[in-house]
């Protein structure tokens, strides 16, 4: 197994190496020890390896992955899996802001909070947060789901489109156009199969709530401007 | 006898003249402001108001089609393993499609690539065509993010970070509905025939130490091979350029008012920003004062339209330049042509700018096919190459006057101003003078 210690070898020489697998490698775990809050951990991955990282992430770790399994044994600072394609990232403490920005496609899943702007301008990806998020968190969410186990901030959802919210706990307000909705059984299975893939136990579909756009917004009118 | 008083003729406001009245009863009419294309229409200072001097017995020029002037740049060579280099400095600005129809899109490259100059994709990503027409392609990584992916990322010959732009220093954007065809849906993760908002600010990072870092992201992403511009509005231009060089930029991209887009509201067009002219020698100060002129490049963009444009603007210190609406009309927009149409949309060739309606006659600004299929796109880049190389050929008609054998050795002692405004905005001396204002001495 690769190991990056990162006290002692440049950051450039664990991204080259990660970019530089080739279709059939076999050294695809690797291993990465004192990040010590580095930026831009393991970004750009495109091949399905698996990186475990001992201890806590600076901005935009795993920014852009597309295929790998990123385990963050720490927390992450700002932009953690930032427009992510596909693959998994974990999270086992917390996450700073905007958490899964933008991001296309894949897991993210975060064992503590998340800050604001989670999941802000989400566009596919799939987010599960264990603990609460704060304020602003899936503003103008495009497709995607966010489940979130603990409280949600003020703004929730705000300038919302497509992307699908579940709140376990309370929500302090909701942003423009962002709405509670009916929770049918096609929301309650996708939210057992997100529940399932985060690792979740214990918890039932039918403690959350479910928030979405009320697509009024959608197109400009001029009535609506009072929303803004 | 009878005293006659002479009737005075009608006399109209000069503050509340037809445009603006006009403007009040349209607003009136329909309670929402006004959304149109393109740049500020305001007469501003502007190149024009700049001269060259040309050579004397002080300085000898250079034979025309004889002595060579170098018309090559190169840009990136800051930080990137793998710089871009030009044949011509005048290269094409961003603009999306979505914006722009396919078939435009695939002229702006067919063109820049016959002019060996490069082209920049918009928001809404990347496309094929583009792609694999265009032989240097710049990726603009914007705050929407909208189709933005990393393999796109990698397969660019360069990366634009944007901030802002001319004709809206702080403004995002809105394709309206009509423009949003199946094909652009997909690309932006969005429904079909809904408003899609642009984000006016990056939704990952706030504020010049985290570009430092988001910069820092993308070059090991692409493993430092790119060349990364940060494109900014003519706002605060030395602040801007001198955070983008410490926040890692190897080109800095300045985009004045005069500098087009897709759709914004004209409040927002006219009123905010500054004029090309008044951006450039900021910008030159901040990076000479950096010591990084030449090394961190400039390039300038906003109501560019000639060799002269060109000459002037590297004159006052930049690299290079970036056209929009300029090609955009070189490839067919608002041609007499289509005289006809442009009437029954209620507007005349050269002033249709409803872009955002999606109904261009001239099949440039629209995704609807029929209109569309109206651009051949290899006519229109060869048009685009045809002005491409008639304005390098300007430009070094003109450095060659000035004695210069490579554009980039033009300089502000070649210049004079024709008026104070232009002078003082390009810190040039007033034509016949040696001062301009704010320079002490008198």
């Amino acid at each position: 197994m690769p190991v990056f210690d990162l006290s002692t070898t440049p950051l450039r020489e664990l991204n080259s190496a990660l970019h530089g697998l080739s279709a059939g490698a076999n050294d695809t775990a690797f291993e990465v020890i004192n990040p010590r809050g580095s930026h831009a951990v393991a970004v750009g991955i495109d091949a399905p390896v698996t990186v475990d990282i001992k201890g806590s992430v600076g901005y935009y770790c795993a920014g852009m992955n597309d295929g790998g399994n990123v385990t963050v044994h720490g927390s992450a600072g700002p932009g953690v899996a930032e427009n992510m394609m596909s693959g998994s990232v974990v999270i086992e403490g917390d996450a700073s802001q905007y958490a899964g920005a933008t991001g296309r496609g894949g897991l993210l899943v975060i064992k503590g909070n998340a800050a604001s702007r989670c999941g802000i301008s989400m566009k596919g990806i799939d987010i599960v947060v264990h603990g609460n998020i704060g304020h602003m968190s899936a503003f103008m969410g495009q497709s995607g789901h966010l489940v979130v186990l603990g409280d949600a901030g003020d703004a929730l959802g705000d300038s919302l489109y497509e992307a699908k919210l579940f709140v376990r706990g309370s929500v302090k307000s909701l942003g423009a156009d962002c709405i509670e909705k009916e929770m049918r059984p096609e929301h309650i299975e996708k939210l057992s199969e997100l529940l399932d893939m985060a690792g979740v136990r214990d918890v039932k579909p039918q403690e959350f709530k479910r928030y979405g756009s009320a697509r009024k917004l959608y197109n400009f009118n001029i009535d609506n401007a009072d929303a803004y | 006898m009878s005293y006659h008083n002479p009737p005075t003729p009608p006399r109209k406001s000069a503050t509340f003249d037809d445009q603006t009245l006009a403007e009040i009863r349209r607003a009136a009419a329909t309670g929402i402001y006004d959304i149109r294309g393109g740049g500020t229409k305001r007469k501003v200072p502007h190149f024009d108001d700049l001269l060259f001097l040309g050579a004397s017995i002080s300085r000898y020029p250079l034979e025309g089609y004889r002595e060579k002037c170098d018309t090559s740049v190169v840009l990136g060579s800051r930080f990137a393993k793998k710089p871009i280099t030009l044949k011509t400095p005048i290269t094409i600005a961003g603009m999306s499609f979505g914006a722009l129809s396919g078939n435009a899109k695939e002229a702006l490259g067919r063109g820049a690539t016959l002019a060996g100059t490069s082209t920049t994709t918009g928001d809404g990503g990347m496309t094929d065509e583009e792609r694999g027409h265009s032989q240097t392609l710049v990726y603009q990584y914007l705050p929407s993010r909208y189709g933005m992916n990393p393999k796109d990322l990698r397969r660019a010959d360069a990366i634009e970070v944007v901030v802002g732009q001319g004709a809206k220093p702080g403004g995002g954007g809105m394709l309206l509905g009509q423009k949003i065809s199946d094909r652009v849906a997909n690309m932006r993760n969005l429904p079909k025939g809904i408003d899609q908002r642009s984000a006016c600010r990056h939704p990952d990072w706030t504020g010049p130490d985290d570009l430092e870092i988001k910069i820092m992201e993308l070059r090991e992403i692409t493993d430092w091979e790119k060349p990364i511009y940060v494109k900014v509005g003519g706002a605060r231009p030395y602040y801007d350029t001198a955070l983008a060089v410490k926040a890692g930029a190897d080109v800095v991209v300045l985009d004045g008012m005069q500098g087009g887009t897709a759709a914004t509201q004209d409040v927002f067009i006219e009123n905010v920003g500054m004029p090309t002219l008044a951006c450039i020698r900021p910008a030159v100060q901040a990076l000479q004062d950096l010591g990084m002129h030449r090394k961190v490049q400039l390039i300038i963009s906003g109501g560019i339209r000639s060799g002269a444009d060109v000459a002037k603007a590297l004159a006052l210190g930049a690299d290079a330049v970036a056209i929009g609406t300029a090609a955009l009309v070189a490839i067919g927009d608002n041609d007499p042509r289509w005289e006809d149409e442009y009437q029954k949309l209620g507007t005349t060739a050269g002033a249709y700018d409803d872009w955002h309606e999606g109904k261009d006659p001239a099949g440039i600004t629209t995704q609807d096919p029929e209109l569309a299929a109206r651009l051949d796109p290899i006519v229109a880049g060869r048009r685009l190459a045809n002005y491409l190389k008639v304005m390098t050929l300007e430009a070094q008609t003109i450095a060659r006057a000035c004695g210069k054998n490579h554009l980039h050795h033009l300089e502000p002692e070649d210049l004079c101003a024709l008026t104070m405004e232009a002078a003082a905005m390009a810190q040039i001396p007033l034509a016949g003078t040696s001062w301009y204002p704010g320079k002490g001495g008198f």
